[in-house]
């Protein structure tokens, strides 16, 4: 199987990633459960949230990624306006040394939909500032093509709310999405199980960015290993080119004959 | 003097460093960030960055998110 994905990495901000499979961190009922997750998943890509040091805090889940070798993806998690959006990314890039960002600008706590109208205004600020934005969107595709426009590296459309778990909602958006789109089109956000990661994957999104369906799985480890197959899975058989979907049945054998 | 470290009042010498400051929080080499009053500054200016009375100085790191 590796064979058929060895020349088809995910190319993110100039970046050559073997596996389509980003993780967060949220939710993890310890680093111990989180890191055997990371594990199972195989991502090489991974977000954290910046908050105040607390020194009562045992272990950083910086740790957790270093010793695994996986690449850190800070995100703008809890900001609700452009301004602290772009703050916490220069915050972050101080931090952990990179001008990668999830770019996260939610409008309130209940649905914690995206705020379109600051999410572009941060996203336009921080790519003119040289920084490879990720947006966490909403599934719409005008709104992808601005953030695009703003010189986004990728568009991360929700398949349904943080959370949520209720798989990916509206399909034809993310197929109008991934058609218009010259950046990647990662589904983030709304994953419940292994089938909305496949179905990501089939509809061409090229990665699948998760975390709760994981780390609040019963078993995350075993979750993560899903995961990970169904995106492989997924991205297959996009590249396989699925039969068109008919109303009759075709026969696939021969006709008797004699 | 006062100033405001995480949201938590602290007593500390006149005209002390953002480099001091940060040391009474946090004595990591790497992966912190702080901003004074809201405006991040960089840790090659701790040293030199001097606080007055009643600056809120935040201290940040990444933790599991997102």
């Amino acid at each position: 199987m590796t064979d058929w994905l060895v020349d088809d990495p995910l190319v993110l901000g100039g970046q050559k990633f073997s596996s389509r499979l980003i993780m967060g961190t949220g939710g993890a009922p310890s680093l111990d459960v989180l890191g055997r997750a990371l594990t199972a998943s195989g991502t090489e890509l991974t977000t954290v949230a910046m908050r105040r040091v607390d020194p009562a805090s045992p272990g950083s889940v910086l740790d957790v990624l270093a010793e695994r070798g996986i690449r850190v993806l800070p995100n703008t998690a809890g900001c609700f306006t452009a301004a602290e959006a772009v703050r916490t990314a220069r915050l972050a890039a101080e931090a952990l040394g990179t001008t990668w960002v999830k770019l996260e600008v939610i409008a309130d706590e209940v649905t914690l939909l995206p705020d379109p109208v600051e999410l572009l205004d941060a996203a336009e600020q921080l790519a003119a500032d040289g920084f490879t934005v990720l947006p966490y969107t909403s599934d719409d595709p005008v709104l992808a093509r601005r953030l695009e426009q703003a010189g986004c590296a990728a568009v991360m459309p929700l398949g349904a709310p943080i959370g949520s778990g209720l798989g990916i909602r509206n399909p034809h958006n993310i197929e109008l999405m991934v058609q218009a789109a010259s950046v990647p089109v990662i589904l983030d956000a709304g994953i419940g199980t292994a089938s909305d990661a496949a179905l990501a994957m089939e509809l061409g999104c090229s990665a699948v960015l998760l975390a709760t369906a994981v780390t609040r799985a019963r078993d995350p480890e075993l979750m993560a290993a899903a995961m990970r197959s169904a995106v492989i899975a997924g991205r297959l058989a996009y590249r396989a080119g699925r039969i068109p979907q008919r109303r009759y049945a075709v026969a696939s054998s021969p006709p008797v004959t004699g | 003097m006062e100033i405001v470290i995480n949201g938590t009042a602290h007593l500390v010498a006149d005209d002390v460093s953002l480099e001091r400051a940060v040391s009474l929080i946090s004595s990591a080499a790497t992966g912190i960030a702080a901003a004074v009053n809201g405006e991040m500054v960089h840790r090659a200016s701790w040293s030199s960055t001097r606080l007055a009375a009643g600056d809120e100085v935040d201290i940040l790191t990444a933790v599991q998110g997102g």
